[in-house]
């Protein structure tokens, strides 16, 4: 805390900076995962409930195993296992996928709490960070650039779905599903499998988010650990408009959004700081508002999704 | 293209669906290298045949012989191995991609990394070689109709195809571009490249361009002949039955009268924010029918839909009997405004409610079907549901039917029903004839001709402009969100007026 206010204001910067790039890989992971969903053409809005539980099934697989990365590679199955419930049930006729997507939020949350009562007060082994701020003595800077691997793995998968949407087969397949699935089906192709793999893997990549929360930052299992980034996350990809790289800007948008509050704090402001913590709520409503119109549809928006039609 | 086009032939195709024989015992020869036209009018069973044979349907009994040999097509797999392709009525083009994805994305194989450079370099090289060219960057949704159906049956050519069913492939098309896009398969039938099935109901382009016809009616072949013996007469009366096929004599109007709808400089945006009409002026006076042509994509929804009162115009001024109009429900029905916009299950009907309710959507505010403001009537409703369901004919299993379980002619008639039910001063129509068979569209033709005599007037907008020509006192044409072109009945020509069609596309 002293060493913050030798920095002065800088300190808050610099908790932003910090914070942006902490707080984004969640936002990050979640958003790719919802974006390659919603390119097939199913929104899944129970992503909160899957980061939940990723963060759940994580903590408890490093916990009872010690490995933080068995932990993480259980999150993401965990993930996957409620991408392929919402697919499943999505598959059948006449099934409305926001309405799927509300129940399984309530569903993951309520089997997380329910199954993570044990991990609360035990400590397990946390992921490792990259020490990218070894050549300064400063602590505070230090700590500020202790960076996950999985940021980093969060922009290379970021720019691979980018080129791969593009230039390989699965990419076109998927962007056909979620764009014309009459095209898809007069070329022989099952709308319901390719849409099936993409929530699936898009489950996959929330649990791995959830994971994070609990194995890295703030680095425990308890109920209140997620704020709602499984929702805003999905917010944020109608405000990336559906593009993987733009997905990555707006995580950085949100996760500094997210650390102003702590940040404020830091430097002393003890009055009024809760409201910068309603900063990344406020960001919400206002981009959706900026990206809506009553006379406009969203460019971008695959045309199989059921809020463009 | 190397080797010659397969020789198809169908043998006793049988088909039911439900209640329905869609086709009786079906035979059929598609003589390689020739184009084979399908003629009859909807629901004669063309669409069912040629999906039966592309695997999309299975047939209930018959074969197909493939070059003489007898083969199974249970999956359109099956029907591409052996060559054969299809271009839909609906486009199955992917919008949000390219031209050449779209090429591409045909493919039985694709590579696992696509190589962008050395795919559009064979797409260039194919295209060359290609009757019509497209810019393979394009995004599909920004193409024109007609380049879309290019695209769609580029696409085939570049899958290897050599035996093509055409459905329906001029319906969105301007006559010009009908003859281009029918010649050039015409003309690659001809190079012994192609066997060519165009499924068709326009007589016009079945003498001009067909050289075999196979005539269907109620799902069985009235008649397989050399188009050169034949007659326009001789077809129309073979497809038709011993019905009375001659077109709506227009009586003529009893004097001028005063405009009652006026439109003037009239600008909208579209659904994704660019302009879609873009200073639209006409008129239309009461006692005459004016039509509106023009390729779908122009502004014409648009414009529907400023008028029905759901969308907002920009700039410019609407006057209905001399005074702004802002179509609220009460100016609606003070000023005697019927609407029937396209697709009337989806923009203009409750699917899920009764027939009976679906009737009296237009007055059930009022006595006597409601008993002061807040309640309604359903006694009232009954009798009033029962008159309405008589006179238009709707065919259904009760008053208390949910709407979406009637098929798409007598929701048709159901919703034109509701608009005619009150006075009528002013009638809007946009496509209301699609997908009907030809009883109902003599109905509904015969509905606003009695309106018109009633001295309603009417602005009829279609994208079928043998409609167009059949029933308006004036046509007016609409090409990118203005009206482009003017003329009477008398001096109408449908090739200037697909001329003035064709200009000035906006892109969809």
């Amino acid at each position: 805390m002293s060493s913050t206010l030798d920095l002065g204001w800088w300190g808050v910067v610099l908790a932003i900076i910090a914070g942006a790039i902490r707080v984004s890989t969640p936002y990050l992971l979640v958003s790719l995962g919802e974006t390659l969903t919603e390119k097939s053409g199913r929104v899944n809005l129970g992503l909160e409930g899957t980061l939940v539980l990723g963060a759940m099934s994580g903590f408890a697989t490093s916990y009872l195993t010690g490995s933080p990365w068995l932990g993480l590679l259980a999150a993401g199955i965990s993930g996957a296992a409620m991408g392929l419930l919402h697919a499943l049930i999505c598959n059948l006729p006449r099934v409305n996928d926001i309405a799927v997507g509300i129940a399984l939020f309530i569903f993951g949350i309520g089997l997380a709490f329910y199954l993570g009562k044990p991990f609360i007060e035990p400590r397990a082994p946390m992921l490792p960070a990259l020490p990218l701020g070894s050549w300064s003595h400063h602590p505070a800077i230090r700590s500020a650039f202790d960076v996950s691997p999985l940021f980093f793995i969060g922009i290379a998968l970021a720019l691979a779905l980018e080129w791969g949407m593009k230039n390989t087969r699965w990419g076109l397949i998927l962007r056909m599903a979620g764009d014309s699935a009459d095209a898809a089906r007069a070329i022989g192709r099952s709308v319901e499998r390719i849409r099936t793999y993409a929530t699936m893997a898009g489950g996959f990549l929330s649990g791995v988010g959830g994971g994070f929360l609990s194995l890295f930052y703030p680095g425990n299992w308890n109920e209140g650990l997620s704020s709602g980034q499984g929702l805003m996350a999905v917010a944020l990809v109608i405000f990336a408009r559906w593009s993987p790289v733009r997905c990555f800007y707006a995580s950085l948008l949100f996760g500094g959004a997210s650390a102003i509050g702590p940040a404020v704090q830091t430097v002393g402001i003890t009055e009024g700081y809760y409201l910068f913590y309603a900063a990344p709520y406020a960001l919400t409503l206002a981009l959706l508002i900026y990206s809506s119109s009553p006379t406009q549809a969203l460019a971008g928006a695959p045309n199989e999704l059921s809020i463009s039609r | 293209m190397t080797p010659s086009p397969p020789e198809v032939e169908i043998v006793d195709f049988s088909k039911r669906f439900g209640a329905v024989q869609a086709l009786h015992a079906v035979s059929v020869r598609f003589t390689a290298g020739r184009m084979h036209a399908l003629l009859g009018e909807n629901g004669a069973g063309k669409s069912t045949l040629v999906k039966c044979l592309m695997g999309y349907y299975q047939a209930d009994a018959g074969r197909i012989l493939v070059d003489g040999q007898a083969r199974a097509i249970a999956h359109p797999y099956d029907a591409h191995a052996l060559g054969l392709g299809m271009v839909y009525q609906h486009f199955t083009l992917v919008p949000q991609m390219s031209v050449a994805e779209n090429f591409v994305l045909g493919r039985e194989r694709l590579p696992a990394v696509l190589d962008w450079a050395a795919e559009h370099a064979a797409l260039r090289e194919f295209m060359a070689r290609m009757p019509f060219r497209l810019d393979l960057r394009r995004l599909v949704a920004t193409l024109a109709a007609g380049e879309k159906q290019k695209l769609e049956i580029l696409k085939q050519l570049y899958l290897g195809r050599q035996f093509l069913v055409l459905d329906e492939p001029t319906s969105v098309l301007t006559p010009d571009e009908a003859d281009e896009v029918l010649g050039e398969m015409r003309r690659l039938a001809d190079a012994g490249e192609l066997t060519v099935i165009l499924i068709t109901h326009k007589l016009r382009e079945v003498m001009e361009f067909a050289q075999d016809v196979t005539i269907l009616r109620g799902g069985k072949v009235v008649a397989r002949i050399d188009v050169a013996d034949a007659s326009e007469q001789c077809l129309a009366a073979m497809m038709f039955g011993q019905r009375d096929t001659a077109k709506p004599e227009l009586a003529s109007r009893a004097g001028p009268s005063a405009n009652y709808l006026e439109i003037e400089h009239l600008h909208a945006l579209g659904d994704r924010g660019t302009t879609a009409v873009a200073g639209a002026s006409l008129a239309v006076r009461s006692g005459e029918i004016v039509g509106i042509a023009g390729v779908s994509g122009n502004g014409q929804k648009e414009l529907v839909e400023v008028l029905a009162g759901q969308r907002e115009a920009e700039s410019g001024s609407l006057r209905v009997a001399g005074r702004a109009f802002n179509g609220t429900r009460r100016e609606l029905k003070q000023y005697g405004v019927s609407l029937l916009t396209e697709e009337p299950l989806a923009n203009a009907a409750v699917r899920s409610m009764s027939v009976m309710e679906n009737l009296s959507l237009r007055q059930f505010d009022q006595p006597p079907l409601a008993r002061g403001r807040f309640v309604l009537n359903r006694r009232a409703m009954r009798p009033f549901a029962e008159d309405l369901i008589r006179r238009y004919g709707i065919r259904t299993a009760s008053l208390f039917a949910r709407l979406d379980t009637l098929s798409g002619g007598n929701i048709q008639r159901t919703v034109l029903a509701r608009e005619l039910s009150r006075d009528v001063r002013l009638l809007i129509m946009q496509n209301p004839c699609v997908g009907l068979d030809a009883a109902a569209v003599a109905e509904i033709r015969g509905q606003i001709m009695r309106a018109r005599e009633r001295g309603a007037a009417i602005l009829l907008i279609s994208e079928d402009l043998d409609e167009i020509l059949d029933l308006s006192d004036r046509v007016l044409v609409m090409a990118a969100g203005r009206i482009s072109h003017e003329t009477d009945r008398a001096s109408a020509d449908r090739y200037e007026i697909g001329r003035h069609m064709a200009q000035g596309r906006l892109s969809a």
